[in-house]
């Protein structure tokens, strides 16, 4: 510790004009296209930008930690007043054991699944220079300070029986151990719900505060970013092209690049009826793609001709803000790219209904015990509705859709019905006309393409089986398909991999529409994505939905997706629905108190730092669900005994305003009152 | 890492899958074990093919006058036991196993593949059973057995074909089996389903491209036993039967010569069959790490 404040005048890191290539297929190919930027004592940096934008790149420049093909071409990096780049193996070993940490986005594979947990956080002290006998003891201490329920249980357990929250703290610990100058943090909570995510992102500003680290954060989520740094980065194509504090760059953006972003993101608040998610056009340059001018020019709405010839420099636009932009100025005219704004509302049908569930209940085998995935589901989705589902991992958003689509037969007793007629359980016993109408549109189209099926060949087999066209006919359809889809048909052609991560999910999309589905289930159909490509899925999605008329399911962990494309929605805990109602009236007080938390939990860009309701622990075993109220285990508002004794029925508060709560609504209304002030403002 | 991987620009879909072929190439054409391996390999092939045209003398005459002599200008691997030139004879032994072996090969491949996608889709009683045979198969001892059927069949190539592709079925069963468990629980299999495709279609159209790397990488490792089993079933005297100029069939004739230091007659088919064994399995190992990338 006082070494640090002995040193308080170098930077933590300082990265000058780095730049970077990797040698992919014979030749050397620009990465990183020259990045400077410095973190200071204690501060906290977020790096921000979409794939493939050089995030990870530079953190892993940083520790001099790259693959074999890549290679830094010139610039300095300084660490802790020590040149990394000059350094030997030993040193840099040396180094890397005591002045940097880092924590990876998925702590299941970043712990060793056959040592015990206690035996690596142990080993990282010895490394960092600890005496054997004093480790246990600092492991114990530094699993307390991550804030670890048991943390001598935690100690002689392994990784896989952890849930990821745990897993993620004993990371950070160890990460921890050394007491590093410089802590990266790459994307650490984007595999974790979102109120897990929420407590450790807590846990990491508390720990910095007590340590004094350094942090880099990489993230793609700017509400993350926006709660976690001092200062931000935004990179793209490798290059810097706006630096400032935080919350300045976040709310006075002076790049176009930054504009675009923070526009995509479907806000608090924001919905279809509203109008259009902003997106951004094109590709970004690929890595070793020569760029003359400004790098962003190809996608800029505000692009004139000294923006193709002459690189504009990181110039200063305000306090410790600059932005590499010639027009930065104007940057926040940029132009939508979005041009069918505002669509008309849609007018679900009343009376009749597209997907009726009742009851629905389906118990799941695990290694010999069975736990209820979804306990009860009672459910009605209008004809051209779309039905938010929100939830933890865990609370069978997913069970429920496979149930609906036919995959996994429910329990007796169960009754699916479509358009009032009963659903055969399994997928192979309904008739075609049944099959079609219900589709689903998968979360990562990596594994719901065939890798080895063009486009032509996936699409075309979907017409077939679903509607029986053949030959020409099949191939028109295909063309029209894809244009639905805005898919371009020159590339009916390529492979899956061929394509990005949106083009990709575009041919998903496509797929689940061959048939003219009734019912779209979409399953977390944007969360494998970046922002500007997700804003794009969403608006082709709405559009989709307002052209046919058709209903969805829509399952989401981002309450901001769920929120701009839901009409209604439904809040589930360990296969129970909590609470029921209108999208805006779900996000408005009064709500359940497990969607006030989700809600709570959730990083946005518009709460700055003020009270926050925070769950405590993990989701409980769906193998033995908690007595009563499923909840009252985790809920802020338990009241008492009746909370453990009695399940309490998902009740009509309001006219089509269902709340799963002992608590009558007039109190959570008084209770809840900060948040529907906040809601307003 | 994710920042490496960039996405081609498209002008036309046709033209980026040319190039992901040229670039499978290129890297193949960077993998030294695969260009060695193939370039012995086409070499024997290139030999079997042209057998009558390279070598100097019949294989099968014998010139008992001219017995056992040492390699010289003449005979430039010596001559063997019944006068016969090495060199013609290891030249026109590299035809009976460059057929049989991958025949056996191919037929254990498409056997092997069958049980494994079969057992791993279905899952359950029909993997456990399909398993389970597979597993009393791979305790028998390969050689063994096929020692056994053939004493009780006869030996001729075909049934030394049938009998090593039989033993090599179950071993690529297992690893095909293991692909297509993961492969199984992808959503593509799940949107198959979703659209009421049957069983065949799901197996041999969706999954089964999918797994043809390892089945690849299998084939070729398999070839190399192949032929080193079918060398030692002709040493055995369970193969081709005499007077065939086969590799292993020889040096079981001749290796009684070794005593009295004639060791040409022996040592040259020897290396031929070790050159193949090690060449194939150069391929293999290279042919793995293309497919790897």
């Amino acid at each position: 510790m006082s070494e640090k404040l002995g040193a308080a005048q170098t930077p933590a890191l300082q990265v000058t004009d780095l730049k970077l290539s990797y040698r992919v297929r014979g030749r050397d190919r620009e990465a990183i296209r020259g990045v400077t930027f410095t973190i200071n004592r204690g501060e906290s940096y977020g790096l921000v930008g979409e794939s493939g934008c050089g995030k990870s790149t530079v953190a892993y420049a940083a520790m001099r930690y790259l693959p074999s093909n890549g290679k830094i071409t010139s610039g300095t990096i300084v660490l802790d007043g020590r040149d990394m780049l000059a350094m030997d193996g030993d040193e840099l070993r040396q180094l890397r054991a005591k002045a940097v940490s880092m924590v990876y986005q998925n702590p299941g594979t970043a712990l060793n699944p056959t040592i015990r947990v206690g035996d690596q956080l142990v080993e990282s002290f010895v490394t960092a220079g600890v005496h054997r006998h004093e480790a246990g003891e600092r492991a114990l201490a530094m699993l307390r300070q991550v804030q670890i329920s048991d943390p001598t249980g935690v100690m002689s357990r392994y990784a896989h029986q952890l849930s990821g929250g745990m897993q993620q703290r004993v990371v950070i610990a160890m990460a921890l151990a050394s007491d590093p100058t410089l802590l990266i943090l790459d994307e650490p909570t984007t595999g974790l719900d979102a109120t897990v995510e929420a407590e450790v992102l807590d846990l990491i500003r508390n720990l910095r505060a007590t340590f004094g680290t350094s942090v880099l954060f990489i993230s793609h989520n700017l509400g993350v970013i926006a709660r976690m740094c001092d200062r931000v980065g935004v990179l793209y194509a490798g290059r810097m092209v706006e630096e400032g504090p935080a919350w300045e760059l976040l709310t006075n953006p002076r790049h176009p690049y930054t504009v675009g972003l923070l526009r995509c993101i479907p806000r608090w608040g924001l919905s279809k009826e509203l109008g259009a998610l902003d997106t951004i056009p094109g590709f970004p340059p690929g890595i070793g793609a020569a760029v003359k001018g400004c790098v962003f020019a190809d996608r800029c709405g505000l692009v004139q001709d000294i923006c193709r010839t002459k690189e504009p420099g990181l110039d200063p636009v305000g306090e410790g803000h600059a932005s590499r932009c010639h027009f930065s100025d104007i940057a926040q005219t940029l132009p939508s790219a979005e041009r069918d704004m505002v669509p008309r509302p849609p007018v679900p049908e009343t009376g009749r209904s597209a997907l009726s569930i009742h009851n629905l209940r389906r118990t799941m085998r695990q290694q010999g015990s069975s736990f209820q995935a979804l306990a009860g589901i009672d459910l009605e989705i209008a004809p051209g509705e779309v039905f938010g589902l929100v939830g933890e991992s865990g609370s069978g958003k997913t069970t429920l859709a496979r149930s609906v689509v036919g995959l996994g037969a429910p329990d007796a007793g169960s009754e699916i019905s479509l358009e009032g007629k009963p659903l055969p359980a399994k997928v192979g016993q309904r008739s075609r006309d049944q099959v079609r109408a219900i589709q689903i549109v998968f979360q990562n189209p990596d594994a719901s393409l065939n890798r080895r099926h063009a486009v032509r060949q996936i699409l075309g087999r979907a017409l077939t089986k679903l509607t029986g066209v053949h030959g020409e006919q099949r191939a028109r359809r295909v063309v029209e398909l894809s244009e639905s889809v805005r898919l371009d048909a020159a590339l009916l052609d390529a492979l899956p991999r061929q394509l990005s991560g949106g083009l990709k999910q575009r041919v998903g999309i496509a797929r689940a529409f061959a048939g003219e589905p009734h019912l779209v289930i979409c399953d977390e159909p944007t969360s494998a994505l970046d922002v500007s490509v997700q804003a794009a899925i969403l608006n082709l999605l709405v559009r989709l939905q307002r052209d046919r008329n058709l209903s969805y399911i829509f399952i989401s962990h981002d309450l901001g997706v769920v929120r701009y494309i839901s009409d209604r929605i439904g809040v589930l805990y360990l296969g129970r629905l909590m609470e029921v109602g209108p999208a805006d009236v779900v996000f408005r007080a009064p709500h359940h108190p497990y969607t006030e938390a989700l809600l709570s939990a959730a990083p946005s860009l518009e709460v700055r730092e003020e009270h926050r309701i925070r769950l405590s622990g993990d989701v409980p075993s769906a193998a033995k669900p908690p007595s009563g109220c499923v909840f009252h285990t985790r809920c802020p508002r338990k009241t008492g005994a009746i909370c453990e004794q009695e399940q309490p029925p998902l009740a009509e508060e309001e006219p089509g305003h269902f709340i799963r709560c002992h608590i009558p609504i007039e109190e959570l209304r008084r209770l809840q009152k900060p948040e529907a002030a906040k809601e307003a403002g | 890492m994710s920042a490496v991987i960039s996405f081609p620009r498209l002008e036309t879909a046709a033209s980026a899958r040319r190039q992901a072929w040229t670039e499978r190439l290129r890297l193949a054409l960077r993998t030294p074990s695969l260009l060695v391996g193939a370039a012995v390999v086409l070499f024997w092939i290139l030999c079997a093919i042209f057998a009558a045209k390279i070598a100097p003398y019949d294989p099968l005459q014998p010139d008992i006058l001219h017995k056992l002599l040492p390699p010289s200008a003449a005979h430039r691997f010596g001559t063997d036991g019944l006068g016969r030139d090495v060199l013609s004879r290891v030249i026109f032994g590299s035809r009976g196993i460059l057929v049989a072996a991958p025949l056996a090969t191919l037929l254990g491949t498409v056997g092997g593949t069958a049980i494994g996608l079969v057992a791993g889709y279905f899952r359950g009683l029909v993997e456990e059973v399909l398993m389970r045979i597979t597993d009393a198969f791979l305790a028998l001892p390969t050689i063994v057995t096929a020692l056994l059927v053939l004493a009780a069949v006869g030996g001729s190539t075909t049934t030394v074909i049938l009998v090593i592709g039989l033993g090599f079925a179950p071993i690529i069963a297992r690893t095909v089996r293991a692909a297509v468990l993961s492969e199984a629980q992808l959503e593509y299999v799940e949107a198959a389903k979703l659209r009421q495709e049957r069983a065949p279609y799901v197996m041999f159209v969706e999954i089964l491209p999918n797994v043809m790397g390892p089945v690849l990488v299998e084939f070729t490792v398999r070839l190399g036993y192949a032929v080193f089993a079918i060398a030692t079933l002709s040493f055995l005297g369970f193969g081709i039967p005499p007077p065939a100029p086969d590799w292993g069939l020889t040096i079981a004739e001749q290796y009684t010569y070794l005593i009295a230091n004639l060791w040409w007659p022996v040592l040259f088919p020897a290396l031929a069959i070790a050159s193949v064994v090690i060449a194939v399995n150069l391929f293999a190992d290279g042919l793995s790490q293309v497919l790897e990338r």
